[in-house]
């Protein structure tokens, strides 16, 4: 069926509860009203309110909950409604979720899937744009997922769902309803820690996420016209990162441009040019770019468009890195 | 009978007077061998802790946070648990450990510094010690949750001091439990310090068990050095929660007897004088009293108690001692479910560092 990513999420939900009966989602909003983006349309509905849980306005208190779920064998699904609000849950999060099968030597695992919206684009609040995966990738034990398309959203949703380690699934609130396209109908997984080469190309290596992936898309189109032929990297988990995949595309063609709108400085793009300089120092004709949101807060909606990388931006950055 | 004392007047269900003089109404009515076997785990307790003490002086364990004082809240609370229920603890908990028949070995081996002790064996429904201060307050209720929607019929249990009612995780997972009417038992273990600071600087409340009230489910004060009144607060809170009734907060108004942990000095905070006056509270000796006025304490029985709470320790800390080492893998083993290839890298350049140093 051709459908929206929102509505790929939501479908990936809906089989995973039929199928599993440990499955089941709580947060602010996801029961009667379906979730302020209708991730959860529906599923209040269809399996009732104790599996489709409203609970109060805390999201230390939806993720601790969370936890304490995995201790009898659940698998929760929580969501927090917007990435700027996942703070309060850090110490559960961090502290707790992500270390808790090290803690006590594999005798508790704690197989739950953050879900949040996340990152700019949208014209939004302030605290409704942020894009802070990186906090998330620093922390051993977690997993850290963003899709890039409605097909990878449900087949990556499914996977963290099914994966026995907590994972934080970062929902491109720009891509929700941006495009259309064919999902199948029945439910598969796009494998964890495997990244995609999602353009094939020989000059220049662009590694992206989340709504970064279509910037870089259009960039690479704009490009072509300029005869420079880019490849592009899908990185879907962010963290355990595919290193693999990453270096081969950089010493493929021996230039290497990272974009996220997240801020510059220990932004995960960091960590991608110190991977790609390690291991592929040798293969490249310049240094490793990076297209990045400015170490600011994100502006409001009026100033928005200073702060988010567009293609123009991409596109201006490829032809620095090809005159080099 | 939990509502028969209003945290709101600031009444206190006590079994046992001071003087181990039973009070009309409230004894929890154990048979003798019960009885006897409360104080035998009381006793061990307290050895074990004391042990633990002796231990970390001679450099043979690390930071230990000491229980003495804490032997009713703990053993009565316990004691009153089924083999079905959960428990989420905090870090001041010995006495929980011992009654619910955690390995006692396992227990000083993470406290030398090994994860590996906390390794739950299979078959005790015990969450790992949480030290971040009350963040084991909403995993209790989330555990709860799912014992309801299970139908499991148990009750979860998590333990906290006064300085975590201070916390959000406090009144999130109190507040949930009460939206959600979850099968919870909250134990406040109210020693009246979060290390330094009093307990009056923690709340402006008149006690801490009529938060409960608030979150629209009973909530009660017990003497906390008297282990039959927390038993038997515990009994009744813990059935209610089995069958469906709600959550109950208990507030177990104790002191702790020694420092916060080893690494704090508690004369820098507290008079001599409040100690001694809380020594004479001791829980274990008011136990001993009532026990000997009903003909079930003498000294032939402290001795054998005591000579076996020495054996006990002492086959754990020998078996604790003889554990091996945790080795490179074992700390990079259980962070994913499957190492990422990068994980393995780093284990095998830290192998690699180790054995080219032994060269």
């Amino acid at each position: 069926m051709i459908m929206t990513m929102v509505q790929a999420i939501n479908q990936a939900l809906a089989q995973e509860m039929e199928k599993d009966d440990r499955v089941l989602v709580l947060g602010e909003d996801v029961g009667r009203d379906g979730g302020v983006f209708r991730a959860t349309e529906g599923l209040f509905e269809r399996f009732g309110p104790e599996r489709v849980i409203d609970t109060p306005l805390a999201e230390s208190g939806i993720i601790g909950a969370s936890i304490g779920m995995t201790a009898l064998g659940l698998r929760p699904v929580p969501e927090v409604q917007f990435m700027g609000f996942i703070y309060p849950a850090f110490n559960q999060i961090i502290s707790h979720a992500a270390r808790m099968r090290n803690r006590t030597r594999g005798r508790f695992t704690v197989p739950l899937t953050v879900r949040t919206p996340y990152g700019a684009g949208v014209k939004a609040l302030e605290h409704h744009s942020e894009s802070t995966e990186a906090l998330f990738c620093q922390i051993p034990g977690l997993t850290v997922v963003v899709p890039s398309s409605p097909y990878d959203a449900k087949g990556l949703l499914i996977a963290s769902l099914r994966s026995d380690d907590p994972v934080i699934f970062l929902e491109p609130t720009k891509l929700y309803r941006a495009e259309k396209q064919e999902v199948h109908d029945e439910p598969y997984q796009v494998p964890l820690r495997k990244a995609a080469v999602v353009r094939e190309g020989k000059d220049l290596t662009i590694i992206a996420w989340g709504a970064m992936v279509p910037v870089a898309r259009r960039a690479a189109e704009a490009a072509e016209a300029e005869g420079v032929d880019v490849e592009i990297v899908d990185l879907r988990t962010l963290s355990p990162m595919d290193r693999e995949t990453v270096v081969a595309a950089a010493k493929k063609t021996g230039r290497a441009l990272v974009v996220h709108e997240a801020p510059k400085t220990c932004g995960l793009g960091a960590e991608i040019a110190a991977t790609i300089g390690e291991s592929a120092l040798l293969s490249l004709n310049g240094p490793v770019m990076r297209v990045t949101g400015p170490d600011i807060t994100v502006p409001l909606p009026k100033s928005e468009d200073f702060y988010y990388p567009g293609p123009e931006r991409v596109l201006r950055a490829i032809r620095k890195l090809m005159e080099y | 009978m939990i509502e028969r004392f209003d945290p709101l007047k600031g009444e206190k269900l006590r079994v046992i007077d001071e003087a181990g003089e039973p009070l009309a109404g409230f004894d929890p009515g154990l048979p003798d061998s019960e009885l006897r076997l409360v104080y035998e785990r009381m006793v061990r307790t307290r050895a074990a802790d004391a042990k633990a003490l002796k231990l970390q002086r001679q450099g043979r364990f690390g930071t230990y946070p000491p229980s003495r004082g804490h032997e009713a809240v703990q053993v009565g609370l316990t004691s009153a648990m089924s083999r079905g229920d959960w428990f989420f603890p905090y870090f001041r908990d010995l006495g929980m450990y011992i009654t619910l028949g955690y390995p006692l070995a396992d227990y000083y081996h993470l406290w030398m510094g090994n994860e590996a002790g906390l390794r739950t064996p299979d078959g005790l429904n015990i969450y790992p010690i949480s030290i971040p201060v009350g963040s084991q307050i909403p995993q209790a209720v989330g555990a709860a949750m799912a014992a309801k929607y299970r139908k499991l019929g148990i009750a979860v249990v998590t333990t906290f001091g006064d300085g975590a009612t201070s916390e959000g995780d406090f009144h999130e997972g109190l507040n949930f439990a009460g939206v959600f009417r979850t099968p919870n038992v909250f134990v406040c273990v109210n020693n009246q310090f979060a290390i330094s600071v009093p307990r009056a600087r923690q709340t402006a409340s008149a006690t801490i068990a009529q938060k409960a009230v608030a979150y629209g489910f009973p909530g009660v004060q017990v003497d906390g050095n008297d282990v039959l009144a927390v038993y038997a607060a515990a009994r009744e809170a813990l059935g209610n929660a089995r069958d469906g009734r709600g959550p109950t907060l208990i507030e177990a108004f104790t002191y702790r007897m020694g420092d916060h942990t080893t690494s704090d000095d508690a004369s820098r905070y507290r008079s001599k004088e409040e100690l001694q006056e809380w020594e004479r509270k001791d829980p274990l000796l008011r136990f001993r009293m009532y026990l000997a006025k009903k003909g079930l304490w003498d000294e032939a029985f402290e001795k054998e108690v005591q000579d076996a709470a020495t054996l006990f320790v002492e086959k754990a800390v020998a078996e604790a001692e003889a554990r091996p080492s945790a080795t490179p893998d074992d700390i990079f083993a259980y962070t994913y479910a499957v190492m990422p290839p990068d994980l393995a890298a780093q284990l095998a350049d830290l192998k690699a560092f180790i054995s080219e140093s032994r060269r």
